[in-house]
């Protein structure tokens, strides 16, 4: 199966007065057809640019400086080879955003003009997309409230009328109006209550079962992911740390990075466990010290940390080392330093 | 297909018709006038071991009008006590009313019912002056450190202004405005002291709120979900740093939040709320171990569980009805329990009587007519 989005070697500057914040550096990251991929990282890690990047809808000061991103969609490359976003003219990419690859926006609570109802913002994407009757439209719009669970009568309400979880599912209906075949969904339950919160990530896998659509869901909350993901990238410091099923990588997180996150959250069923959480800060992406970026607030840090390459090579699985050809869910981090056998010693951890 | 059960209740997501979750948040009942059945019991709080009462609330309620003869149950018969050295968390959903209590308890809000106490004497925050004196001793960090910091104004600014405000007898501001900023763990203070919010991270950001309320050597910290606009990674660490400022400093904490697992690591005693009122409270483990009131059972099964890997979201029942049948569920019933309409244990009386706290252990309670069956180990009925 070949990816529908192949985002290779991605780099992304934000020019500023006090000089370039490199907020992605070198990404590679592939979404299959039908997956969900979660991309997760802190604030500042560069999880949004790299997604906005990848879909074209930065602008300066943001500049992509290298890297390709294919989309291999049926319905645009008619089976074809996939297109290159990045060599896409603006009309060309008219064609791709929101009919091919639509976003769920960060803080969805307030993506909504709240001047407008619900209804005729619907419309509004419905119309720009899609070449159909106004009466049709409007149907779709329904249909598209039926879909996320909101009651029709509900249509006609301004965004203020509505609960928040409410406004979550308009935009989930939203960038489903165009039939996508991939979501990038930017936070989409981060305001939002533990209870609302699963409920709506319910309904998401639920859609995605149904209508068979790729998920890129980007999150600081790792413990969500865990449970939704299929296959899950952390971002540190606009860098990929490590990526691998959900499965393997809570169970046997390589990197020491996502070892922290993991450590990170209290757990609410099960013998209360030592938290210890990840100390210091994040580091300035304007003069980034060569080597791994997580060294100043890692445990594990030993001075050839500094000259690590920061590229992906598999975990654990020595047949895998050296292979060109890895299958996709293969568990890779970039941490060179410590290995299975560094942490079954147990002197480090 | 297993289902989750928690104490012998099937969990929300194995409800016919999909999860009882309903879409909007638990607004407080409007018009509900069913006054609690029975006199609500006392319980021994085990925050009480920490140290002396600081703060009480004494059956405090909040109705607002809202025209055309309709009321608004804000809070309604809230009682308890925040003691010196304690944590005590006020757990629920967005607009379950914790905030409501505590602006109550802040003095933002004259309270409709009840009273608030403080060491023992009813609080009056009737003219300025009063009301400056109490905010000495009852501090309130507010949850979005992004707003709640002026961004034309430096740092040291934010602090000096409490310091003068509250400690007139300090001649030299300055020293005191570094050990603020040592205390919240910000050092090199100096370096801090000319930083202006934008240069802040969001953590940082937060500490020098957290350095602003202790600048009137509060006894009494009010934190309204202090937590929750900030990174999953950082969160921890100011936990950590709230529970070593209660220890050393003496502070009794009110810790406000939606995340009923932090409660359980930071707090001694949970009180979880649900529609203007307090449906359990207990010892903070007791309580998200072996939860009695049906909500607080949903709350702990909509609680993302990275030792249980998919299990409840991945189930197919799951939002399997559609929202529609959850929409129309919207929010606290209007008579009676105000869970009876998302509960799956409600019975008639449920939806015509409200039931008032009952003691299930000395130090726990909670208010639900079916704890027979929503937790039989406690209520001994299982033998």
């Amino acid at each position: 199966m070949s990816p529908i989005l192949e985002i290779s070697d991605l780099s992304v500057v934000y020019r500023t007065q006090g000089g370039d914040v490199h907020a992605v550096e070198h990404v590679s990251l592939e979404l299959n057809p039908g997956e969900v991929v979660g991309l997760c990282g802190e604030s500042g890690s560069g999880k949004s640019t790299l997604a906005y990047g990848a879909t074209r809808l930065l602008r300066t000061p943001a500049l992509v400086t290298s890297g390709s991103v294919k989309y291999g969609g049926r319905r645009l490359t008619a089976g074809g080879d996939p297109v290159d976003l990045m060599a896409m003219t603006h009309h060309e990419l008219l064609a791709v955003r929101w009919r091919e690859i639509a976003i769920v926006f960060q803080s969805a609570m307030n993506a909504l003009n709240p001047v407008l109802r619900v209804q005729d913002q619907l419309l509004d994407a419905i119309h720009a997309h899609l070449k159909m009757p106004r009466r049709e439209a409007r149907e779709k719009a329904a249909e598209l409230f039926d879909l996320v669970g909101i009651p029709r009568n509900r249509l006609r309400s301004y965004p203020h009328e509505l609960s928040g979880g409410m406004r979550q599912r308009v935009m989930i209906a939203m960038a489903l109006a165009t039939d996508p075949e991939v979501v990038i969904m930017d936070e989409p339950t981060t305001a939002l209550d533990v209870v609302v919160q699963r409920d709506i990530l319910a309904q998401i896998v639920e859609l995605k079962e149904r209508l068979g659509f790729a998920i890129l869901f980007i999150t600081h909350d790792l413990s969500l992911l865990l449970e939704l993901a299929d296959r899950i990238a952390v971002m540190y410091a606009g860098r990929l740390m490590e990526t691998g099923a959900s499965k393997d990588l809570i169970r046997d997180p390589a990197h020491p990075y996502t070892r922290g996150l993991l450590n990170s959250f209290p757990s609410i069923r099960g013998p209360r466990r030592e938290l210890a959480g990840i100390p210091g800060t994040t580091p300035d992406l304007r003069d980034p010290a060569p080597g791994c970026p997580f060294v100043p607030r890692c445990t594990f840090a030993v001075p050839a940390c500094s000259e690590v390459d920061m590229t992906l090579e598999p975990w654990g699985n020595a047949a895998q080392r050296g292979r060109t050809q890895l299958p996709l869910s293969a568990h890779l981090t970039a941490c060179p330093i410590v290995t299975p056998e560094v942490s079954q010693e147990g002197v480090l951890s | 297909m297993t289902e989750p059960i928690i104490n012998g209740v099937p969990a929300a997501s194995s409800l016919p018709g999909g999860a009882p979750v309903s879409d909007a948040s638990a607004a407080p009942a409007v018009n509900a006038d069913a006054e609690q059945v029975g006199e609500p019991a006392v319980v021994e709080s085990v925050a009480a071991a920490q140290g002396p009462l600081a703060l009480e609330a004494v059956g405090l309620g909040k109705d607002f009008k809202l025209g055309r003869g309709q009321v608004l149950h804000a809070a309604r018969n809230v009682s308890f006590g925040l003691y010196r050295g304690a944590v005590v968390a006020l757990v629920g959903e967005s607009g379950s009313g914790k905030s409501t209590v505590a602006k109550l308890l802040a003095g933002q809000e004259r309270p409709t019912h009840g009273s608030v106490r403080l060491e023992g004497k009813p609080v009056d925050v009737g003219s300025s002056h009063r009301f400056r004196q109490y905010k000495r001793q009852v501090q309130y960090v507010f949850q979005d450190p992004f707003s709640s910091l002026n961004p034309t104004h430096t740092v040291g600014y934010h602090l000096t202004r409490p310091v003068k405000l509250h400690q007139p007898e300090v001649k030299d501001v300055k020293p005191e405005v570094i050990d603020l900023l040592e205390l919240v763990r910000l050092t090199p203070a100096d370096q801090y002291v000319g930083k202006f919010p934008y240069e802040l991270s969001g953590g940082q950001r937060q500490r020098v709120s957290f350095a602003r309320a202790l600048a009137a050597k509060p006894t009494v910290l009010l934190a309204d979900e202090p937590v929750s606009m900030l990174d999953v990674s950082i969160r921890l660490e100011m936990l950590a740093l709230l529970n070593d400022l209660r220890t050393r400093l003496s502070l009794a904490l009110l810790y406000i939040t939606h995340d009923i697992a932090s409660a359980r690591y930071f707090a001694d005693e949970v009180l979880v709320m649900y529609g203007g009122q307090i449906v359990e409270r207990g010892p903070a483990e007791d309580i998200t171990q072996r939860p009695a009131h049906p909500y607080t059972q949903l709350l702990i099964a909509s609680a993302p569980d990275p030792d249980d890997l998919g299990s409840v979201l991945k189930s197919a029942n799951v939002g399997a009805g559609g929202g529609a049948a959850r929409a129309g569920n919207v929010g606290p019933a209007a008579t009676g329990c105000p869970f009876s309409n998302r509960c799956p244990l409600a019975i008639d009386k449920c939806k015509q009587e409200n039931p008032a706290l009952q003691l299930l252990t000395p130090n726990r309670a909670a208010a639900c007519w079916r704890l027979d069956v929503a937790a039989p180990s406690l209520t001994g009925s299982a033998v």
